[in-house]
């Protein structure tokens, strides 16, 4: 079947199988920094934001979203560059080997969305659901926290 | 020491990491990224049984089904032995494995696999292959394994380095010095402990992946997420036969690896598929078989017996450890002797050491490299014993370890006697803060107010525990690493090299050490890395070797260069290369100054035009042990037995420090995980040998919200052997967690836990194993 998405703003087509997740779709139309890191929902590495709140992309069928708009890590910078989001996770050393690195920063944006000025704990709360095995949460948890107070501030780079 | 650090300009800064822009903006860095078209997609067949023998296999169905390009089993693929461990050669591990065996000796060994068109047919089609098992008893524990009359597991008769095979014995390891027996004898003060260590999983969120291609000239290309391309590409050669130079692997950005990506597990069968077929071929673990089929980490049992004088002076240390392996030996022999040759030299007083150890196999998942490697299991053992010493002592835990632990200019036995698999290299240790790291982290940590304040008399207990811990830095005469750098005609220089970034930083930490020697900032380095047509030979990633090992091969290359580029300076300028230095991109004359593009434009167009580069080899002939002190405070539930870590700290002398902010992220993230490891981690089993929690959701490792507050202390160290005084990081955090916990919980609630993962079931359990003991007691006094 095919549907019709929204992907970074730009509109694309895609053919798909009726059991087909979002992750292998948007995976196959070339937007890999949606990581594959379990296929069943726990790790978190997949998320992305549909229709501006973030899910889990290997949790939702493709054949579900016709029309809907997504949103990757690869559409986050701007044209002043980096989100603040990906400055303060490159400068903070947040990023060990990168992997966990798309879903944290969809999930952190989902996350400001509401909570502009997050206390840690509701930064460590919301990334409940998305693992890291390299950083020990301590340097993601203190970038995001920046990128909250630059966003605040009316920073985008 | 500190004047010599003060000089650096590039080293000690947190540069970032040079493929963080990428890494932050998604782009397809990872092996598992890009897809070559027409590639085809490879399923795997693993064990439903523990042990037993393939009577027959029946794969016309599964070749008939559509898509299906290539089935391999034991019939059409390679018989001869090999190790998947990737260790220099020859490997210290048995040659033990087949591609695909007759025999399958654990739930998840491989059977078969099959390349299709799409990986649901691929998978379709594996589940269409038919196998005739004739099942076997399984070994499904150390105690079954070792009893007498055991089924045994590796009885085909052509293993290579198998010790006893008969008996299920992989290999033993012994090392003494001194009588220990005599020693415990003469002792004032004795104790003894056994711990028992669980199947772990080091559950990288990048699964192993790899991409296999025939070049335009019919050259095998692997793109793998490989943490030893240089054996990888030796490995895969000689299974598949090929000449190495036939083989080339690139190892990309690589998701994690904590050493299961140290062996050889998918590579050989995407490339097996790519030369039956000639197309491109994927192979990616699913999460489950990262479980099931990848590597953990060793279960070990661990006896230890200490003697110390009425003084607290350790007298004897004996420690007795048995490892099981699982189905095959990888790693086996050298992780045991790790188990000793990382925890024993520490108390280097004691003139009496013993160590003894013994490697059994088991039809269970196969245990390999992991973070720490054994000596993660034998802190444990010791740093819980050495906790109940000062407890019989009266002595501060502190002050127990500030008696005892080595220092400069000292030496242990114990460094000579075990080495990889043989015999170590003797060394004096040439840099040593762990006083200091103990001073400081027992000052920032509170630690004196802490360990006074009393427990509490409610059903939430207070308490904190410390232990201290080495590692090593590579390995000692056996390992080399190489560096190539050349310099453009822009004056930047591109490092060539072979070891292998994790996602650590190491690549950045190469470029600030060639940069700090070659007078540039980062923004004239380049660096390719891990290529094995491109760059020089490394090692790879493992035995916390890249910064000390790697980083020594840049910083002589470095060197090397630099003379090269002051000689031609010293044309340039009228004069002689001596008291001439390159300092922010350009060299002083005595009349005037030139800039690295100015040479560097000479060395392409002349006149007299010469490339300049060059090329060093680095072989440590010692592995300077980092030192750590790890300090925890927990909360136990006395009611329901659960453990809270409510704050951690970890004072680490690694050396000079290259990058500040990655290098504590590798203390944290070790931390983290030995956190998961001490409470939580666990793979369980059935009673007939199948793992139950094959998930990330019920195998749990710590998510943001279940850590307490880590915090790291950088202490000032200065390592006359390593690259700009460096030693290493990356493995020394991970031992801190267990320990310290346990020594914590001991403090807080009187229990002794010797059984992690602290499940609040195992925990309650042993607070009413104790309350009935106390009560029992009291009993007894009263009448």
């Amino acid at each position: 079947m095919k549907i019709t998405l929204t992907i970074d703003g730009k509109p694309s087509e895609a053919t798909i199988d009726p059991g087909e997740c979002l992750m292998d779709v948007l995976r196959r139309l070339g937007h890999t920094s949606v990581k594959n890191g379990c296929d069943r929902g726990d790790c978190g590495s997949c998320a992305v934001l549909l229709d501006g709140r973030a899910v889990n992309a290997c949790l939702v069928f493709a054949a579900q979203l016709d029309g809907a708009a997504i949103t990757t890590v690869e559409g986050l910078e701007g044209p002043g560059g980096l989100h603040p989001l990906q400055f303060t996770a490159l400068d903070g050393g947040a990023v060990q080997c990168g992997f966990c690195t798309p879903g944290i920063l969809m999930t952190a944006l989902d996350l400001l969305t509401d909570h502009p000025d997050p206390t840690e704990a509701e930064v460590r709360r919301a990334l409940a659901g998305s693992y890291c095995r390299c950083t020990g949460y301590v340097k993601p948890v203190a970038a995001i926290l920046t990128a909250a107070a630059l966003l605040r501030d009316g920073r985008r780079d | 020491m500190t004047e010599e650090r003060n000089k650096f300009t590039v080293v000690g800064v947190s540069e970032r990491k040079l493929d963080g822009r990428a890494l932050v903006t998604g782009a397809p860095v990872f092996a598992g990224d890009v897809t070559p078209p027409g590639a085809v997609h490879i399923a795997l067949l693993t064990s439903p049984v523990a042990h037993a023998r393939i009577r027959s296999i029946d794969t016309s169905a599964a070749e008939a089904h559509p898509g299906v390009v290539c089935v391999l089993t034991h019939t059409n693929t390679p018989e001869m032995r090999y190790t998947t461990a990737g260790q220099g050669h020859p490997e210290p591990s048995p040659y033990d494995t087949r591609m695909f065996d007759t025999k399958v000796r654990f739930v998840g060994d491989r059977v078969a696999a099959v390349a299709a068109e799409t990986l649901q047919a691929a998978r379709d089609a594996a589940a269409r292959i038919t196998v005739d098992f004739e099942e076997l008893p399984p070994v499904l524990s150390i105690d079954a394994a070792l009893a007498p009359g055991a089924p045994v597991i590796h009885d085909e008769g052509d293993s290579l380095d198998v010790f006893d095979a008969a008996h299920n014995i992989v290999s033993v390891v012994a090392a003494r010095s001194g009588d220990v027996a005599a020693g415990l004898a003469e002792s004032a003060v004795t104790v003894e402990t056994t711990i028992e260590t669980q199947y772990a999983q080091h559950a990288p969120l990048e699964p192993h992946v790899v991409v296999t291609h025939l070049d335009p000239n019919g050259r095998l290309v692997i793109v793998s997420s490989t943490q030893v391309p240089f054996h990888v590409r030796r490995i895969v050669a000689r299974l598949l036969e090929l000449p190495i130079h036939r083989v080339r692997v690139i190892k990309p950005r690589l998701g994690g690896g904590f050493g299961v990506k140290q062996e050889v597990l998918i590579e050989d069968v995407a490339a097996m598929v790519t030369l039956r077929t000639g197309r491109p071929a994927r192979f990616e673990y699913t999460r489950e078989q990262e479980f099931v089929s990848a590597r953990t980490r060793h279960p070990m049992r661990i006896k230890v017996r200490l003697g110390a004088k009425a003084d607290g002076t350790l007298h004897a240390i004996d420690m007795q450890a048995i490892s099981n392996t699982g189905a095959y030996g990888a790693h086996g022999l050298t992780v045991l002797s790790n188990t000793g040759s990382k925890t024993l030299p520490l108390y280097n007083k004691a003139p009496h050491v013993s160590f003894d150890g013994r490697v059994v196999y088991t039809t269970l998942p196969v245990a390999g490299a992991y973070r720490g490697y054994g000596g993660t299991q034998g802190s444990f053992a010791l740093e819980t014993a050495m906790d109940d010493l000062a407890d019989k002592l009266g002595l501060d835990p502190v002050v127990l370890r500030q008696r005892n632990h080595i220092r400069i200019g000292e030496t242990s036995p114990i460094f000579e006697e075990l080495g990889e698999g043989r015999k170590g290299a003797p060394q004096i240790i040439t840099s040593c803060a762990l006083g200091e790291c103990l001073l400081q982290g027992a000052e920032r940590f509170n630690w004196i107010a802490r360990r006074a304040r009393h427990p509490g008399n409610g059903p939430i207990r207070r308490g904190v525990g410390m232990s201290v811990h080495m590692q090593g830095s590579g390995i000692a005469l056996i390992d080399m690493a190489a560096a190539t750098i050349r310099m453009n005609d822009d004056g930047s220089f591109h490092l060539l090299t072979g070891s292998t970034d994790l996602g650590t930083g190491s690549d950045t930490v190469m470029a600030q050490i060639a940069a700090e020697v070659l007078g540039v900032g980062m923004d004239s380095m380049l660096v390719t890395a891990a290529d094995t047509d491109l760059t020089p030979f490394d090692k790879g990633a493992y035995a916390s070797s890249t910064t000390y090992v790697s980083g020594r091969a840049v910083e002589l290359a470095a060197r090397k260069v630099r003379e090269q580029i002051l000689a031609v300076a010293a044309v340039m300028l009228d004069t002689t290369p001596d008291g001439l230095a390159i300092v922010g991109g350009q060299i002083e004359g005595p009349h005037r100054v030139v800039s690295l593009a100015e040479i560097g434009r000479r060395s392409y167009y002349g006149p007299d035009p010469a490339q300049i580069a060059a090329s060093a080899s680095f072989v440590p002939e010692a592995s300077p042990p980092p030192f750590m002190a790890a300090f925890a405070e927990v909360e136990v539930d006395v009611e329901t037995g659960l453990i809270r870590v409510t704050d951690f700290l970890a004072a680490v002398d690694c050396g000079t420090v290259v990058n500040p902010l990655m290098t504590e992220g590798q203390v944290e993230g070790a931390i983290a995980n030995g956190i998961g490891y001490a409470l939580t981690e666990e793979m369980q089993f059935t009673l007939r040998g199948r793992v139950k929690n094959p998930d990330l959701a019920r195998y749990k490792i710590p998510g943001a919200a279940d850590l307490p507050p880590i915090t790291v202390i950088l202490v000032d160290s200065y390592e006359p052997t390593g690259p700009m005084g460096a030693k290493s990081v990356a493995e020394i955090g991970i031992n801190g967690p267990l320990p310290a916990i346990a020594n914590a919980v001991h403090h807080a609630a009187g229990i002794r836990l010797t059984r992690p993962p602290f499940s609040p079931e195992k925990v309650w359990r042993e607070l009413r194993k104790s309350a009935v003991a106390s009560q029992q007691s009291s009993a007894g006094k009263a009448t």
